[in-house]
């Protein structure tokens, strides 16, 4: 399977045609898509015609993008001008928007061909991608487990040879958690380096988006297309501030003198296996001349609790457009206004949606916003603190991604606490806006993927790679792709 | 109804809509009356996906008329979402500042009748987005217009220092006066650029106890007649409920009332506040302002002597009456075309004169202002001076106000072509008196003797020099040589 | 199982969400809502009465545009996904009432 990178050269090179890639991967759809579900939507006709204009330029020596002819997939929560945008929910289910997200502007000047949307869980509010209101995805590892979530459709189409390289988006751990559950290299960016204009807002202060990747050097690609500063998005940083730099250019050189964080005491809480694939991956480090500084991060246990609190209050307010006036599901036959938002909200919601409404809401109602709402934005202050403190000790973090590997479908869904728990590890990176990536690092006893969390500073993105394909050129976890 | 004694207790909310040239968080072109929802995006229609930024402009206006109102500045500002669900707020939360408003306490003062003026201190004032509008044209249906949602809209709240109908108006025309002087909004009531709630109720003192009746709040009114007569209407509506029931403030019992205009009084909309409960956090979109020394002391710079201030200078400094200050100082373009003119040395009652009686029917004809018309300040200082010292009579002044601003020019070349100038040469006009004198014997013998014919004989000798003159020698002159010559 | 967000709360939160549930869903909503706020009072375990609540990670403040027009939609294009519409408006059932927020 050929990684995004390796492609992109390939057709650059004239050894292949984009419109061949984006055949080769819809021959591949119409054998896998059926069992693995990972789209929503599919647009071949458009991808085709874009694939032979990009062929036509460089048969003819035009100037072409960075990622021309690229088959790649987004998550269906970014704002696409072609087919719908349903944040795999039914209140969006024929949604279709007047403008292109920026992340999407960004690829279609990259020449990338965009041949299909993800599922996803519902306003990317879950773990599993059960959630979505439209479309069940497998685990292209294990069909009858879940592909993690809430970006499991952009993560599963990747890991299955779908597409090339796909974006997701990652508000406590949406990018990384079902990158680790389908052994696929998943980065979440530092909070204002990729705009938000076009990404459907769930949780606006910790939503971030991303690139899922068969390996780090496709990762950092990636992040080269898709970032920088955006004049429509407030919360998008200035170059200034925070300097772009190429993601690629200093990839294989080792990080010297490496400092690596852990926390023994958190990841006592993961499994067996999941320990001793951190465990192992820090060995690699070792081998390779790094220093392992044992460290504490006293508040990491409440990023749970303040995570539900922010992100649900967010997403409360953020959630409130959805109402059946000017867009969306209408409730059939309403009997007066209250109806058209009362009735289309219960009526087209999921109950993971509704769920966070209500907690969101509650923690904003009047009487409970200093108890709630307030006393999570004052923990998130020690949880970031935290991690100041602990890069004042090394150059990043390791952690689990999950605690488990990819559980069975249905497993979980009865229990929705026992869920948000096990976003324990990706969560405090969100809260504290810091970045974070998952990279493959083992299987479980049922041959399912492992994913190990490196995390690092604010706008380090480029350190954070660097340390991530050190791993990656010593083992061989990302090459294995599951026998479909 | 017997008489009792009361004080009446308004405070008042102000919603006043910024002219900047766009929305508060996008790029659509603020419209008034324009074909429904096409000033709209992603933005302002709140599609998902779209993110706010904040207009500079907007936030600058809401500085500069808070530094008018002798607000404090914060030094540190942001936005909060305020939620409820209504159909023309896209979001259904209206992006706006809940604990940390961008100005506090500051004070109006507004004109009294008497001439004296009042300090209405100002609670706060603070930005926020305007919403759509619904009409109600679709018989069981609503037709919603988001043309207007986003636009940039200022929200003044006073302290409850009103204590009359008159005294609210006064605040409303003074605010708009003030807005308009400050360019940050065009105060067009009719657009709905300015839109006042006042809240009202009365303490009533009877057999020596103070008695609060409950506060009335009436919602969105858009004139100056509404503002005032809803007041004066609430005033006698809870009085008479106090004699009736006795009803007093209670918690939870201020009630929303609505403005009926075609009945001419409030009609009650809820009977308790509801239990609104707005869930305000801070809008994770925007991120906050810090207002340093150096922007605020370029937002400073941009202030201008506030309207009532040159009322009260232009009737103190200048000798003007209340009603012709006032009338100078409606708008910043005369009252600064006015007030440069006389700083030239010209007289400020000629000036007045000239400007009130003449300067704006032409400009109001014309439709610009004053300052608009082609009389330069300089020349109008010198046809003020002409008229001052006799070189042209008034009405030829007003002939000559009239040539230049229509077609420009210097007063005295005008003066000259149109032979407006008056002689004021003693000696030639000496020459004339005594021709006339000496033409018309009988009546200067009335003039000089007969007590009973003597102002009428006066006058005739007059009108017999001007007439020799062709009406151009100076009457002051003339009627000084005649008492002269006929010692009387 | 604590009912520390009884069905009256739950109805309550769930007027001002504008969600109307159903009997079943607001007794489940009731219990799991509970079990989830339990959990979160854990952050009473820390003592923040000298910690600054953080909103936002992000380095930057004052992040203001020009006043200067874009383009806006065509009405077409706004009401494309209008559920319903007549002419060039917005349709919905006869709003009562004024604005009570602006």
């Amino acid at each position: 399977m050929e990684t995004l990178k390796e492609l992109r050269d390939d057709i650059a090179a004239g050894k292949t045609t984009s419109v061949a890639a984006v055949e080769a991967f819809f021959a591949r759809i119409d054998q896998f898509e059926p069992t693995v579900g990972a789209y929503l939507s599919l647009c071949k006709e458009r991808a085709l015609e874009q694939a032979a204009t990009v062929d036509a330029k460089i048969a003819t020596g035009e100037a072409v993008g960075e990622l021309a002819g690229v088959p790649v997939a987004v998550k269906d929560n970014m704002c696409t001008t072609f087919d719908a945008t349903t944040c795999g929910s039914k209140i969006l289910e024929n949604f279709h928007a007047p403008y292109n997200a920026h992340v999407i502007e960004k690829l279609n000047a990259a020449d990338a061909v965009i041949i299909g949307k993800c599922n996803m869980d519902e306003f990317a509010m879950g773990s599993s991608t059960e959630n979505s209101g439209l479309k069940q995805t497998t685990n292209p590892w294990d069909a009858s487990c879940v592909p993690g979530g809430s970006s499991g459709g952009s993560v599963a189409a990747v890991a299955a040879g779908l597409c090339a390289a796909s974006l997701g988006s990652d508000t406590g751990g949406s990018i990384r958690q079902p990158a680790s559950f389908c052994g696929v290299v998943g980065l979440k960016p530092t909070y204002g380096r990729i705009s938000r204009y076009g990404l459907v807002a769930y949780g606006s202060s910790l939503d971030q988006i991303g690139p899922l990747t068969h390996n780090v050097t496709d990762a950092a690609l990636m992040l080269n297309i898709i970032a920088g500063h955006d004049e429509r998005d407030s919360t998008s940083v200035p170059e200034d501030v925070a300097p772009l730099k190429d993601y690629l250019a200093e990839l294989e050189i080792p990080f010297e003198e490496l400092k690596i964080a852990t926390v023994p005491q958190l990841n006592e809480g993961a499994d067996a296996l999941v320990q001793k694939a951190v465990s192992e991956a820090l060995a690699v480090y070792k081998s390779l001349g790094a220093e392992i500084v044992e460290i504490e991060m006293p508040h990491f246990d409440y990023a749970i609790s303040a995570y539900y609190v922010i992100a649900t209050a967010e997403a409360s307010s953020n959630l409130a457009r959805y109402d059946g006036v000017h867009y969306g599901h209408r409730t059939a036959d309403p009997k007066d206004y209250i109806d058209v938002y009362s009735k289309s909200r219960d009526e087209a919601f999921g109950a993971e949606v509704k769920r966070r409404i209500m907690l969101g809401t509650y923690a904003l109602s009047s009487g409970y916003y200093d108890a709630y709402y307030l006393k999570a934005l004052k923990v998130r202050n020690l949880i970031r603190s935290d991690f100041t403190k602990a890069f004042e000790q090394a150059d990043c973090l390791m952690l689990p991604v999950s605690p488990t590997t990819a559980f069975k479908i249905g497993e979980k869904t009865d229990d929705p606490l026992q869920m948000y728990l096990a976003d324990v590890y990706t969560i405090a990176v969100n809260l504290a806006g810091v970045p974070g990536i998952s990279i493959p690092a083992g299987f479980d006893e049922n041959n399912l993927p492992i994913g190990l969390q490196i995390i690092s500073e604010a706008f380090s993105e480029d350190k954070l790679l660097r340390i991530a394909r050190m791993h990656e050129k010593e083992t061989n976890w990302h090459t294995q792709k599951p026998n479909l | 109804m017997a008489d009792l004694d009361y004080k009446v207790i308004v405070g008042l909310e102000i919603h006043v809509h910024l002219a900047t040239k766009t929305k508060i968080f996008c790029g659509c072109e603020l419209a008034y009356g324009d074909t429904a929802n096409t000033h709209v995006c992603p933005v302002c229609l709140g599609m998902p996906g779209s993110l706010p930024v904040m207009n500079k402009t907007a936030l600058e206006y809401s500085i500069l008329t808070g530094l008018a109102l002798n607000c404090e500045i914060a030094k540190f500002t942001k936005w909060d979402r305020k939620s409820y669900y209504y159909p023309d707020l896209p979001k259904n939360y209206q992006i706006s500042q809940y604990d940390l408003p961008f100005s506090e306490h500051g004070y109006i003062e507004i004109p009294l009748e008497s001439g004296e003026t009042k300090k209405i201190r100002i609670l706060r004032a603070h930005l926020e987005e305007d919403a759509g509008k619904n009409t109600h044209t679709l018989g069981n249906f609503s037709a919603i217009d988001l043309n207007r949602a986003g636009t940039p809209l200022l929200e003044i709240v006073t302290e409850p220092d009103m204590n009359s109908a008159e005294e609210v108006g006064a605040l409303a025309r003074e605010l708009q006066r003030i807005v308009r002087y400050l360019g940050v909004s065009e105060g067009d009531m009719q657009k709905g650029h300015m839109r006042f709630e006042p809240n009202i109720n009365l303490h009533i003192t009877k057999n020596g106890e103070v008695f609060k009746t409950p506060i009335s709040e009436v919602k969105n009114l858009n004139s100056f007649r509404a503002v005032e007569r809803s007041v004066a209407y609430e005033v006698r509506r809870q009085l008479a409920a106090f004699e009736e029931t006795g009803v007093t403030m209670q918690m939870g019992n201020k009630a929303t009332y609505g403005w009926d205009d075609d009945k001419q009084m409030t009609v009650l909309q809820r009977e308790k506040e509801e239990a609104h409960d707005y869930r305000y956090f801070p809008d994770p979109d925007l991120v906050p302002v810090d207002i340093d020394d150096a922007w605020l002391g370029e937002i400073k710079g941009r202030l201008c002597e506030l309207p009532i201030q040159m009322q009260v200078r232009f009737a103190k400094e200048y000798g003007l009456s209340d009603y012709d200050a006032g009338v100078l100082t409606a708008d910043r373009a005369t009252a600064e075309f006015f007030d440069g003119t006389v700083k030239l040395g010209a007289d400020a009652k000629r000036v007045c004169n000239l400007l009130t009686q003449t300067g704006l029917k032409l400009a109001n004809e014309k439709g610009v202002s004053v300052d608009q018309l082609r009389i330069s300040m300089e020349n109008l200082a010198k046809l003020a001076k002409m008229a001052d010292g006799g070189d042209v009579s008034a009405s030829a002044a007003t002939t000559i106000f009239e040539e230049m601003a229509e077609n420009g020019g210097d007063p005295a070349q005008i003066a000259e072509a149109k032979n407006l100038v008056q002689k004021s040469d003693a000696g030639e006009i000496e020459a004339l008196v005594d021709a006339v004198l000496a033409e018309n014997a009988k009546a200067v013998e009335d003039a000089k003797n007969n007590p009973k014919k003597g102002k009428k004989a006066m006058g005739f000798l007059m009108g017999q020099v001007m007439q020799k003159s062709k009406g151009q020698a100076n009457p002051k002159i003339v009627s000084q040589l005649l008492n002269q010559k006929l010692n009387v | 199982m604590t009912t520390k967000i009884d069905e009256a709360q739950v109805r309550r939160v769930a007027l001002l969400g504008r969600l109307e549930l159903s009997d079943e869903e607001v007794a489940q909503f009731s219990g799991q809502l509970s079990d989830i706020v339990t959990y979160i009072e854990k952050l009473n375990e820390l003592d923040t009465d000298n910690v600054e609540p953080l909103a936002h990670c992000l380095p930057v403040h004052n992040v203001l545009r020009e006043d200067v027009p874009k383009p806006s939609l065509t009405n077409d294009q706004a009401l494309a996904n209008a559920p319903a519409r007549e002419n060039e408006y917005f349709k919905m059932p006869k709003v009562l009432g004024d604005n009570s927020g602006a």
